[in-house]
């Protein structure tokens, strides 16, 4: 009864909120970009070339997007796996982030390969075992079907399917082990997919570490993204939190900033390993070299003290700040792996920029997910608990 | 052990097994250069820039003709590289020193070991024993993995078809190979800077050629082990960086380099579960342990507070006995001196 009255209050009632207008313009920019994209081609949306076959689709909508999606492998891992059930009221969430977060990138694909259809071949028709990639969508494709079991419970609560919802509960365990192996293979495999072309990729960033990097990595992107995701959701759906959700939050900011800020000092020392492997330090004096250090130092170690200094002082501002430029530091590195620093040799004018194309289906795929993050969370017990299941813990 | 040792194990891990790589000796060991295997050389002290070559490509590989006929020589001024509409393309150089401009004809390089094949996650590209690395577009899903890994630039998309795009390049004319004719662009060529043979002849013709002309040559073939080998060579006067060439591509083969990453997939299927399902019975065992602790604890302390409260009554009650007693025993001396006193007062008033 009272999700209903909620449903109103939040936009089941007024049809012209600030966010549905914007969200709507948006979906319908989307969806004329899409109609461009499958009847003019690739070429008619996006600035891809015979030199640059990867864009910001694969950039940002996979590699940033499956990164910023291990908030729900690491967060059930630190519940279930590592016993930390304090952390429980933030698995939900985080499960229902990376559920959304996989269903979206498997969706911006759609857009990206030449032809979508065609997805399921390397799967079921032919598979190519000495591809990276196919390690990639395997584990992709597992995974998004684990979350979707993992999330199950939370829609069977909502429609009142109390038998399956109680069977799926009991494989919490099994999956999220499952989660995690998948999550281990596909986060370094993303890295690894770079691993094959080491005369196109920058030497700086070029590394044997690239599948370490990218699965570390994605820990504190992951834990980073659940403080992130966090704090926009208390700012907008405070009213869907019962008092555990609540009350479990603020352990829950603390406990990830410290986390993420002791994973991000592992990475940080790894990275200069893998300087030092490869005796790439005289490239530090160059152009890229530079640039190769503001990734590193303002968008790592920055947010690695400011975690640390966040989590000592409990100063929860400073650490949901700290997530957002995090966040930000995720997105730089893929980009710099996947764009700035993949073609480095050629020519100014064979460089790649995205379209405005581009940018507006990326854009779209993002607003997607916000509205299915919004309608799943205004109705189903994802921030409470569901009054028939007050024991799932 | 804490989540963080265990990580930096792991990476470990990963790390030796990147480092040994065990599928590379294999791979060499299985190629040895396809001697038998078609190839083609390409001497670039030949070349004069006729396009003759790309027009025989784009005629058997009916591709859209150029808006500038292939006459037009102006073309070769700007650099260009392979596309959906030209598999194979002619640029101008100018190399220090050299008297001449240079040509260098850009094609597919059909490598022994192919990154093109080993990228593709649908297996259609193969190397074929004609020497070719064909391509199936009946499976490509067009993820365009291939142009990221290959590192000679070659396979090219049609970004422009809607429905039906396919990954194009050159396909060493196998359809003609098979009729037992030579690439088209080979047979056109009219100053024979291209020769077809099995790879293990055009070695030796190279060979030859840069050894009968002492000077003349870069002591070198490019393609014989870059990448593992190529079946399309080039030998030439200039160094072959002035040639547009890379010349710091190792001779590794691409797979060579997923190879130790793809090794850790068992390791980490394997090790996992074993590990985490470790982790969660200690971590399970311990809130066991604790919770069990916590009930003796509290047990103990409930004992140890009710003997005390015990202890404390029956002393309080011994004490209050004797304090009872004592004062029984006053209040009977009193009443007893009371008694007397008044016994005493009585008999004196008598």
């Amino acid at each position: 009864m009272s999700d209903h009255a909620a449903t109103a209050k939040t936009g089941g009632g007024a049809l012209f909120t600030p966010f549905n207008i914007i969200a709507g313009v948006i979906v319908l920019i989307g969806l004329g970009l899409t109609v461009m994209r499958f009847t003019g081609g690739l070429a008619a949306v996006t600035n891809l070339t015979d030199y640059n076959p990867w864009g910001i689709w694969i950039a940002f909508d996979l590699l940033c997007g499956v990164a910023l999606a291990a908030g729900g492998y690491t967060t059930s891992a630190a519940c279930y796996i590592f016993g930390l059930k304090r952390y429980h009221g933030a698995v939900r969430p985080a499960i229902l982030t990376a559920f959304l977060g996989y269903s979206l990138v498997v969706f911006a694909l759609h857009y990206d390969v030449g032809r979508p259809w065609r997805l399921p071949f390397p799967i079921f028709l032919q598979q190519g075992t000495t591809s990276i990639l196919f390690e990639v969508g395997l584990c992709v494709f597992i995974y998004l079907t684990v979350l979707f079991v993992e999330f199950l419970p939370v829609a069977l609560e909502w429609q009142g399917w109390p038998r399956l919802r109680n069977l799926l509960v009991k494989l919490t365990m099994a999956l999220t082990i499952l989660g995690v192996i998948l999550s281990t293979m596909h986060q370094s495999s993303l890295g690894a997919l770079f691993l094959i072309a080491p005369s196109k990729l920058h030497p700086l960033w070029y590394s044997a570490y690239l599948p370490l990097f990218f699965f570390v990595s994605s820990i504190f992107a992951g834990l980073s993204m659940v403080i992130f995701e966090g704090s926009l959701s208390h700012r907008w759906l405070h009213h869907k939190m019962d008092q555990g959700h609540l009350d479990a939050s603020v352990q829950v900011v603390l406990g990830f900033a410290k986390a993420a800020s002791l994973v991000m000092f592992g990475y940080l020392i790894l990275k200069v390993f893998g300087l030092a492997m490869d005796n790439r330090w005289h490239y530090l004096l160059t152009g890229y070299g530079v640039w190769f250090l503001v990734e590193i130092l303002g968008f790592v170690a920055l947010p690695c003290y400011l975690y640390a200094l966040g989590a000592r002082e409990k100063n929860l501002t400073l650490i949901r700040r700290t997530s957002v430029l995090a966040v930000l530091g995720i997105v730089v590195n893929r980009f710099n792996i996947c764009l700035v620093a993949f073609n480095w040799q050629l020519s100014a004018a064979d460089r790649y920029f995205p379209s405005l194309g581009e940018i507006g289906v990326s854009v779209f795929v993002v607003t997607v997910g916000l509205i299915a993050f919004k309608f799943i969370t205004t109705r189903m017990p994802v921030f409470h608990e569901h009054p028939d299941y007050p024991d799932h813990h | 052990m804490n989540r963080r040792t265990f990580l930096g194990l792991l990476g470990a891990a990963g790390v030796s097994l990147g480092a040994s790589s065990a599928s590379h000796a294999a791979s060499a060991a299985d190629v040895k250069g396809l001697p038998d295997s078609g190839a083609v050389l390409f001497d670039a002290t030949r070349c004069i820039g006729c396009r003759k070559c790309e027009e025989a490509c784009n005629a058997v590989n009916e591709l859209p003709k150029p808006a500038a006929p292939f006459s037009d020589l102006k073309v070769l001024d700007t650099a260009r590289r392979t596309s959906d509409a030209a598999f194979t393309v002619v640029n101008t150089y100018h190399p220090a020193g050299a008297q001449a401009p240079v040509f260098r004809k850009i094609q597919c390089n059909h490598c022994l070991e192919p990154a093109c094949a080993s990228a593709c996650f649908v297996k259609a590209f193969q190397k074929n024993e004609s020497g070719a690395v064909s391509y199936d577009a009946s499976v490509c899903v067009g993820c365009r993995y291939c142009m990221i890994a290959c590192p000679f630039n070659i396979p090219t998309y049609e970004y422009n078809e809607a429905l039906a795009p396919r990954v194009r390049k050159c396909t060493f004319c196998e359809p003609r190979l098979k009729e037992g004719k030579l690439p088209a662009c080979v047979e056109a060529c009219p100053k024979e800077a291209l020769v077809f043979g099995k790879r293990r002849e055009i070695i030796h013709i190279a060979r030859a050629r840069i050894m009968d002309n002492p000077g003349k040559y870069q002591d070198h073939i490019y393609g014989e082990h870059e990448m593992g080998g190529t079946a399309w060579m080039t030998i030439s006067a200039a160094p072959f960086r002035e040639l547009g060439m890379r010349e710091d591509l190792g001779v590794e083969t691409a797979g060579s380099y997923t190879a130790g990453a793809l090794s850790a997939v068992p390791v980490v299927v394997g090790m996992w579960p074993v590990l985490l399902g470790g982790i969660y019975a200690v971590s399970k065992r311990k809130e066991r342990i604790a919770e069990e602790e916590k009930r003796e604890a509290v047990a103990e302390a409930i004992a140890r507070a009710s003997a005390e409260a015990e202890a404390k009554l029956s002393d309080e009650l011994g004490k209050a006995e004797v304090a009872n007693k004592r004062r029984i025993e006053v209040e009977v001396k009193k009443a007893l001196e009371a008694a007397a006193q008044s016994q005493t007062s009585g008999e004196d008033k008598q």
